[in-house]
């Protein structure tokens, strides 16, 4: 039977304006009087418009899954249903996208089909996580439309919820950015299918997220957004064509070049010759990335590529806010032997969190309480002075094994030298 | 159990492999590109080593989208940009052509549509955010409804470049801040301590784990009226909200003490400088729908001091750094009170151990 359209004048304001309008989306929906979620989309317009008169969420968790996975469904039973009963139960599939957001037409027609079927009529394209959200479904449709979007014919999964590895998002990367210094679709794919079975069963201390940029600009916001960041970079100087720099020159002017390329470098590591050629200071550079920002023509990253690995960004619960912190300044990623060493290193990770950290804490947490040194010490990585912004400036600490630890330093570097060496 | 009730086993696939989907010059040219440039606000050139060129157009949505929009961006891509899209993480719609003569059209009918072309370089891009009152369990605020209201006021800098530097916004519902960090981020924060359902507790909450979620230990178990319930010290609660999710029946929410507040300062990228946090600069602004006027207007004035004042490639908090704290409150008239000043751990490091002052 069709219901009658609620009154919203609250949200019909937000139908004015030149910006694509949400609530003209959801009208829409519960407008298609011959569909199934029609119902369903007027009550739940009826809802968000009393959220918006008493400055009140209605909604409640609970237990929804489908058969086989423990977590990706995200339960949402209304406390208002007297009311709104048609979306009394608006569960959201959390659903994992291709890596790095590619669609075809062809895919996104079949996602709209199932949930035209099963579900709302509304999708959310993405969360804040990378999930597309097939937001509102009933609980008995939960399963009809994950089993048509997990079919052969249109191959999704679902993402992660709760204490578990959670859905991961790439860059645009290597298939529309020059700046890209590895494989952000190989690296996504090959480490959380490898692990999905602390996605879609959580029994992790809680949620754990990988994030992977293909260079420091950092698109996926890798730092702060995830547990274990993959920032992509390179070891060796970066590339300068000087032709193109010469061209930049002489198309923008020297007070261009030295205001908004030269003087911006953090590190100093820029000189314009005379000739208004660049000259860069490769061993003072960090690859902060600004003067290739600038300068896309004319550089561009180094040959010898791979990603630096930061552990432990997180937002404020409960110790306040994490960026990552360099765990591995460098590391390569060029033969498929070194991909599955990354995955072997995200294992030792997930498996130390999962066996130490306290219900509830995220990974930058539990280093923040047990410190770096041991951490590392952990998970079998030798410490670096790039992990550091400066050495420590308290005196509080016991250093009667000093000599060992230094010998440890001159081995190490030895071996490395060794290893140079041999390689040559 | 018979074979037809028999439930169906997930297929565990994954992350898709997004080739299949990929644009098919995106594809070829996978890892092979040389540079780019942006030929005009909302549009970018990539071209390949292998010579090729591919135009990206990019357009705004309403993230939140039914199944007649979807369908409409896919109309658009069958006619005017070679059947494939991809997102950003910011919902923006990419649209990517192997020719240049298909750039206008693809342009013109996206407008047409009420999909506005623009968020790349240096403009204000869509606002990243969360679900609100639409979807999420412990929300303070909507997310949606805040965003269309915001990009409705900041259009013309969405659709042009003339920012010092990308502006990244983002917007979150309660104290957890799932949109995440931003040059200006407007969040709900909280100014009361929760109010409790003492019937309700024993029942609903594992109280020893909301005991433990406590940032400040303001809580712990009470009997009330006869009943196992918790209580919260108020006057070490710092109005997180932190109890509210595992324990429902501590509303930290409510129609008055629910505000906004306004961050800048946030930053992803490492270019230039590293990445930053972003900071309180003003609280206690009116959880105002459906249009959150009040919000929009100091937005707006930040936005618009730091597009006046800020030099090329700076970012909000480069600038802010430039220019000083002291000036910032004065440009954008915004009162600095003993709120600003962290007292969290840590909080030492923030304060000014120089004899640098701005005068």
């Amino acid at each position: 039977m069709t219901k009658k359209m609620h009154d919203t004048p609250l949200l019909d304001e937000l139908e004015s304006g030149p910006w694509p309008s949400f609530v003209t989306g959801l009208k829409r929906l519960a407008k298609d009087d011959d569909k199934p979620y029609a119902n369903m989309m007027k009550d739940l317009l009826g809802q968000l418009e009393h959220s918006y008169k008493t400055k009140l969420g209605y909604w409640k968790g609970g237990t929804v899954s489908v058969f086989g996975y423990g977590g990706g469904i995200i339960p949402r039973f209304s406390e208002v249903a007297e009311d709104y009963p048609e979306s009394k139960e608006f569960h959201t599939l959390r659903v994992q996208p291709p890596s790095g957001m590619h669609y075809s037409t062809n895919l996104l027609r079949k996602m709209c089909d199932v949930w035209e079927k099963h579900g709302s009529g509304l999708i959310a394209l993405h969360g804040q996580s990378g999930d597309i959200m097939f937001q509102g479904a009933t609980t008995e449709n939960v399963q009809k439309a994950f089993d048509e979007l997990n079919s052969e014919d249109i191959g999704l999964d679902l993402g992660g919820a709760g204490p578990a590895l959670r859905t991961s998002v790439a860059c645009v990367g290597h298939a529309r950015c020059e700046q890209s210094c590895y494989d952000e679709v190989k690296a996504h794919r090959r480490i959380i299918n490898e692990f999905l079975d602390e996605m879609h069963r959580p029994a992790l201390p809680y949620k754990f997220k990988f994030k992977f940029s293909g260079c420091p600009n950092d698109c996926s916001n890798a730092i702060h957004r995830s547990d274990f960041a993959v920032i992509g970079t390179w070891k060796d100087d970066m590339k300068v064509d000087q032709d193109e720099v010469k061209a930049f020159v002489k198309k923008n002017g020297r007070k261009h070049m030295i205001d908004q390329v030269i003087s911006m470098c953090p590190t100093r590591a820029l000189s314009l010759n005379d000739d208004d050629t660049l000259e860069v200071d490769n061993k003072s550079c960090v690859r902060c990335m600004h003067c290739l920002n600038v300068m896309t023509k004319a550089l561009s990253p180094g040959d010898e590529r791979g990603a630096t690995i930061l552990i432990g960004g997180k937002r404020s619960l409960k110790i306040g806010d994490l960026m990552g912190t360099v765990v591995v300044p460098f590391f390569k990623l060029e033969t498929d032997e070194d991909y599955e060493a990354l995955t072997e290193l995200a294992e030792t990770v997930i498996d130390f969190f999962a066996e130490n950290a306290l219900e509830h804490e995220r990974v930058g947490e539990t280093i923040d309480r047990i410190g770096l040194a041991n951490f590392l010490e952990a998970i079998g990585v030798e410490v670096n002075p790039n992990m550091i912004s400066h050495p420590r400036t308290s005196s509080y600490v016991r250093t009667d094994d000093w000599d060992e630890e230094a010998d440890k330093w001159y081995r190490h570097k030895a071996e490395k030298k060794g290893s140079a060496e041999a390689a040559e | 159990m018979n074979q037809a009730t028999q439930p169906r086993r997930p297929v565990e696939s994954g992350v898709p492999d997004p080739f299949p989907h990929m644009h098919p010059v995106l594809k070829k040219n996978y890892g092979n590109w040389k540079w780019h440039d942006r030929p005009r606000p909302g549009v970018l050139r990539h071209v390949s080593h292998s010579g090729d060129t591919v135009w990206t157009v990019r357009a705004g949505t309403q993230r939140q989208m039914d199944i007649h929009t979807i369908r409409k961006l896919c109309d658009i891509a069958d006619e005017y940009a070679e059947s494939h899209v991809r997102f950003t993480v910011r919902s923006n719609c990419e649209f990517m052509v192997s020719e240049e003569s298909k750039v206008a059209p693809l342009i013109e009918k996206l407008e047409s549509e009420g999909f506005p072309v623009g968020g790349t370089g240096n403009s204000v891009s869509m606002i990243s955010h969360t679900q609100g009152w639409l979807h999420c369990d412990i929300p303070g605020t909507d997310a949606s409804g805040v965003v269309k209201a915001l990009m409705d006021e900041i259009y013309h800098d969405f659709k042009h470049e003339e920012m010092p530097n990308r502006v990244r916004l983002t917007t979150s519902c309660c104290q957890i801040n799932c949109g995440g960090q931003g040059d200006i981020a407007i969040n709900v924060q909280y100014t009361k301590p929760p109010k409790i359902n003492h019937d309700l507790v024993a029942n609903v909450c594992e109280r020893p784990a909301v005991v433990a979620r406590c940032p400040v230990a303001a809580i712990r178990p009470a009997l009330v009226d006869g009943k196992p319930s918790l209580e919260v010290d108020e006057k070490k609660c710092i109005c997180c909200g932190a109890c509210y999710p595992p324990c429902p029946p501590m509303q930290i929410n409510s129609e008055e003490s629910t505000k906004l507040a306004i961050w800048v300062g946030g930053k992803h990228s490492n270019a230039r400088s590293k990445p930053t946090f972003h900071k309180l600069v003003a609280a206690g602004i009116p959880n105002n729908p459906p249009r959150w006027p009040e919000a929009a207007e100091i937005v707006k004035k930040i936005l618009y001091a730091y597009k006046e004042d800020g030099r090329p490639w700076e970012r909000m908090g480069e600038w802010i750094e430039r220019i000083g704290w002291p000036r910032f409150f004065e440009m954008t008239d915004l009162a600095f009170t003993r709120h600003h000043i962290d007292d969290w751990r840590g909080a030492r490091r923030s304060l000014n151990a120089s004899a640098h002052v701005h005068f």
